[in-house]
């Protein structure tokens, strides 16, 4: 086994530095280490986007990095997305159309919808669901979230249409 | 009766969609699933699972991870067997039915690939699995055991050397002049084999536990990610031979269950045993591989088929031979015999049916064991059922809206009971199917895939007409033994804040449990929902009873909540009364206060009163109670199960060059008697409606013919998504069920049971003309290619 690395990053814009091994992936860093639970652990393997969250502004799975590979990097969780409230309206909008059954894959599913709609404008709903189509939800059938990203986007772009 | 809700009045939730209270922290990223509880001295266990379907373990060389670092433990089969009994997954009531007892770690042989051999327990499961990799095991490959059809030969090697074949249990049901019915002159008898396919659950969140033991107080804490605590809770005790009261269960978040995390997995329980030995901690947590090696799959039929309709359109007799596959143990504790016996007991059952002859073969093979997941049955009863009415009215010249219209049972014709001895009340068969036509614009509909027919394009329409069993009495399992209760427990008290707080015995996974919970005690309290606060899912705390399974949560856990609801209600109108010098039938409760009943009138904040009764008791008049709590319990009585009953329908388009179908359009309608929350109820139909359709078009457990699961990744095993799913419309009938005050009927499982039909039969409607038919679940491209010839 090789030696444990001391890595720097930073967190919901809070700074961490820890020793790990270099063979410890991201998502167990941040849900052991940082304590960041919001992000889950559903595939290893890339396929279900349960561990989803933001590098550097890209949204990325964090089941296929190591946690060394995020020296240097700013992340996001959905601890940081909600306590940030930037994205509150999305996540009012799953709220109220019952886009979470057992809450699972939400964490992972938002990032990816924030995503999506941090493109701008109002996506129709065929490119919702394939922008959506890397996060699995075993629960809801998808229909309720696609309602509930139409619906952000359409209230954003009529915000930003009034505004301008 | 049913509750007509006041939507005028405040605090009126019944029957409204009011989002789920306990959702919101999901939605933050705080959810508490078992893998994100930390405890102190906490270790971590991994197993080393069999290679082999079938081999027999000569050595296990342990010594090696022993001394690997980080390792405090390593235990095998005979080491757990030390303090953890094995079990037996028989019902008493399926007579005849026999599984040899089941240890948590293999024994001597192993029967599946994936079933646990060997324990580690170390300081983290890193160190857990790097040891696992310095583990002997000298294996003696045995002959698999895998065609379930083959297991039954007489020749066929014995899994289980104890018993004279692989045969788990058979039953027969023969009703009403089966023979005559198929011989009658001018019958349409139509005859059809189906094969439904291994699928499992693979919920998002895996299998979880941890397990704590306590040596202090000599107590066991299960942190457990399921849907019945008092179950696991009875399961540990008995194996661990502790008192149960000894054992808590504790289930918070759970990841998605559908069945999957209810029964007795050895993983779990040498998990619990390890933590007694150990006198600490022990969390596991299985991988996604050892999910779909271990976690139980679902449906493996082979089902021949056959019906009869007469000159006129009315069906005569329904025949039906099932095998199904279960792996090498009967589940522990409800049985892999439900799942057949679901099949055989619900085949026909929308229709008026004179006659009905079955047979059962359950049967152990060397595959991850088999046990009940969504549905339980219902998919395959249904799809069989469905797909032969087609066939009859394609084969007779008939609409197939009509001939149902002409066989289901009249919607004044209840309480009535099928052959099976399925006894029905309060169903809309008829009304649900007139709503359907309507819903999806059939007519339209089937001129539209009539047109394009003519331009090549082959579209077709599949209609399912359904039952499903909910809301269980003790007729499920209890009455076979099993420690399952089928009744349901709820608490509600005042504290003196005014507040209230309630607990029940059913379970959130996600479904809104703990929302319609809150719901039905605010409404009877006449308060704001936010004042009610919900617990579930502790042995320590809430009332005993069943959990949430069978689609009973809100038909059996939602009635004792509104009975304890009532009685507390009770109790403060009558203390009020007391206190106010008049009668509780003057009084009435409204937005956290008791009022005028007439007028509305506030005449005392129940904050008020409950400092007065918890505070200031002297002030009481004599002999009233200083008590604002009361429990009530509840259970299904008079019939065995409360059936809803639905109509579904699908569209779908078949590429007779490519093989794939596409889904265009999916309707259901749904009586599941009073609706509490019509968002919930819809959401559960939907998720249903999509698992059923990765059950009909993509998911299946492949297995190679020495027992080796081939697609053991979320990769290589395929679940619906976003991209290839389509909004589902859905409607109602409403018929309460007279079993209850409520009249809530269970809608967890409806969408699965009857989906895979539908898609079946649209599939089979577009491939008509082309002169190919599908009988095997699930349909994917290369079975279409086939089925038309093409490869
Ligand atoms: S856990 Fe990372 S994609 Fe599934
Ligand atoms: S809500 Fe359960 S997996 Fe999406």
């Amino acid at each position: 086994m090789s030696a444990p690395v001391q890595i720097t990053l930073s967190i919901n814009g809070e700074p961490i530095t820890a020793t790990v091994a270099p063979r410890m992936m991201l998502v167990d860093f941040l849900r052991e280490v940082a304590a960041l639970t919001g992000t889950h652990l559903g595939c290893a393997h890339g396929v279900c986007g349960a561990c989803t969250v933001r590098l550097d502004g890209a949204s990325v799975r964090s089941c296929l990095m190591l946690a060394v590979q995020a020296e240097g990097t700013e992340i996001e969780t959905i601890e940081g997305l909600a306590d940030s409230g930037a994205e509150a309206d999305l996540l009012d909008a799953f709220h109220r159309h019952n886009a979470v059954q057992c809450g699972y894959c939400s964490s992972g599913m938002l990032v990816s919808a924030a995503e999506l709609l941090a493109q701008g404008g109002v996506p129709d709903r065929a490119t919702i669901r394939d922008h959506i189509s890397g996060n699995y939800c075993r629960c809801t059938g998808y229909q309720s979230i696609v309602d509930a990203v139409e619906e952000v986007a359409r209230t954003r772009a009529g915000k930003a249409g009034a505004g301008a | 009766m049913s509750v007509t809700t006041r939507y005028d009045r405040p605090n009126s939730y019944i029957g409204k969609s009011v989002p789920r209270p306990n959702a919101v922290r999901l939605l933050h990223g705080r959810g508490r699933y078992v893998d994100d509880k930390v405890l102190p001295r906490m270790l971590h266990a991994a197993f080393l699972r069999s290679p082999h379907a079938h081999a027999r373990i000569l050595r296990i060389d342990a010594a090696a991870a022993r001394s690997m670092p980080g390792v405090v433990a390593v235990f095998d089969g005979n080491d757990i067997a030390q303090v953890m009994t094995p079990w037996v997954g028989v019902l008493t009531h399926l007579s005849g039915m026999r599984s040899p007892p089941q240890p948590a770690l293999a024994r001597d042989v192993a029967r599946w690939q994936g079933e646990p051999v060997v324990m580690v327990v170390a300081h983290s499961r890193a160190a857990a699995e790097d040891a696992l990799e310095r583990i002997e095991v000298e294996y003696e490959p045995l002959v698999p055991v895998c065609d379930m059809q083959a297991a039954l030969a007489p020749e066929a090697p014995r899994i289980h050397p104890e018993l004279d074949s692989n045969l788990c249990w058979e039953r027969k049901i023969e009703v009403g002049d089966v023979d005559a019915a198929f011989a009658a002159q001018g019958a349409t008898v139509v005859e059809r084999s189906f094969t439904f396919g291994r699928h499992t659950g693979v919920t998002l969140e895996p299998r979880a536990v941890i397990a704590d033991y306590d040596p202090a107080e000599d107590r066991l804490t299960m942190h457990y990610s399921g849907q019945a605590p008092h179950m696991m809770q009875a399961v540990i005790a008995r194996h661990l031979n502790m008192p149960e009261a000894r054992v808590r269960v504790v289930a918070q978040d759970v990841g998605g269950s559908f069945g999957i995390k209810i029964h007795t997995y050895g993983d779990e329980m040498a998990t619990l045993a390890a933590s007694k030995l150990l006198r600490r901690p022990v969390k596991f947590v299985a991988d996604r591989l050892e999910s779909f090696q271990s976690d139980i799959h679902a449906r493996d039929h082979r089902i021949t088929a056959r019906a009869a309709i007469d000159g006129e359109g009315r069906l005569t007799a329904v025949e039906i031979d099932d095998i199904t596959g279960i792996g090498p143990y009967s589940v522990y504790p409800r049985s892999s015999g439900i799942e057949g016996n679901q099949v055989i007991n619900l085949t026909g059952a929308p229709y008026d049916l004179p006659a009905y002859r079955a047979r059962l073969r359950v049967v152990f093979q060397n595959k991850v064991p088999m046990c009940q997941y969504r549905a339980v049955g219902h998919p395959i009863a249904m799809a069989v059922m469905e797909g032969l009415m087609d066939e009859m009215a394609a084969a007779s010249g008939r609409d197939p809206a009509e001939l149902r219209r002409l066989n289901l049972r009249a919607d004044d014709s209840y309480p009535s009971a099928s052959p099976q001895g399925m006894r029905f009340a309060d169903l809309s068969h008829q009304a649900c199917l007139e709503k359907l036509l309507d819903l999806m614009d059939y007519k339209t509909l089937r001129a539209e895939c009539d047109r394009l027919r003519q331009q090549g394009v082959y579209r077709g329409i599949g209609l399912v007409s359904m039952v499903e069993v909910t809301n269980p009495s003790p007729m499920f399992y209890g009455v076979g033994g099993a420690p399952i209760a089928a009744q349901d427990g709820a608490s509600v008290r005042l504290d003196a804040s005014g507040a209230v707080h309630v607990s029940n015995s059913i379970t959130e996974q996600g479904q809104g449990t703990e929302a319609i919970l809150a719901q039905i005690a605010a409404e009877v309290m006449g308060v704001d929902i936010s004042t009610v606060h919900v617990v579930t899912g502790d042995t320590a705390v809430v009332p005993y009873g069943g959990g949430t399974w069978a689609s009973r949560g809100a038909g059996i856990g939602g009635e004792a909540m509104y009975q304890a609801a009532r009685a507390l209600r009770q109790q403060i109108l009558a203390t009020a009364a007391a206190i106010l010098q008049t009668r509780p039938e003057k009084l009435d409760l409204c937005e956290g206060q008791v009022v005028d009943a007439d007028s509305l009138e506030p005449r005392i904040p129940l904050s008020d009163l409950a400092r007065m009764v918890y505070y200031r008791g002297n002030e009481l008049p004599e002999g009233l109670q200083p008590e604002l709590i009361a429990s009530r319990h509840f259970k299904v009585s008079d019939y065995p199960f409360v059936f809803t009953n639905g109509a579904m329908a699908s569209y779908v388009e078949v590429d007779p060059e490519t093989g794939m179908v596409k889904l265009l359009g999916h309707w259901v309608v749904e009586d599941v008697g009073t609706i509490l929350n019509e968002k919930l109820v819809d959401e559960q139909i939907r998720g249903g409606v999509v698992q059923g359709i990765g059950g009909a078009l993509f998911e299946e457990c492949l297995y190679s013919q020495d027992g080796q699961l081939l697609n053991a990744t979320m990769a290589d095993y395929l679940v619906p998504m976003a991209s290839e799913m389509l909004d589902i419309h859905i409607a109602h009938v409403v018929t309460p069920t007279r079993t209850s005050e409520l009249g809530a009927k269970g809608a967890g499982e409806a969408g699965t049971a009857g989906a895979p039909g539908a898609v079946m039969n649209a599939v089979n409607d577009a491939l008509r003309p082309l002169g190919a038919h599908m009988a095997q679940m699930p349909m994917t491209p290369e079975r279409i290619l086939r089925a038309l010839g093409r490869v």
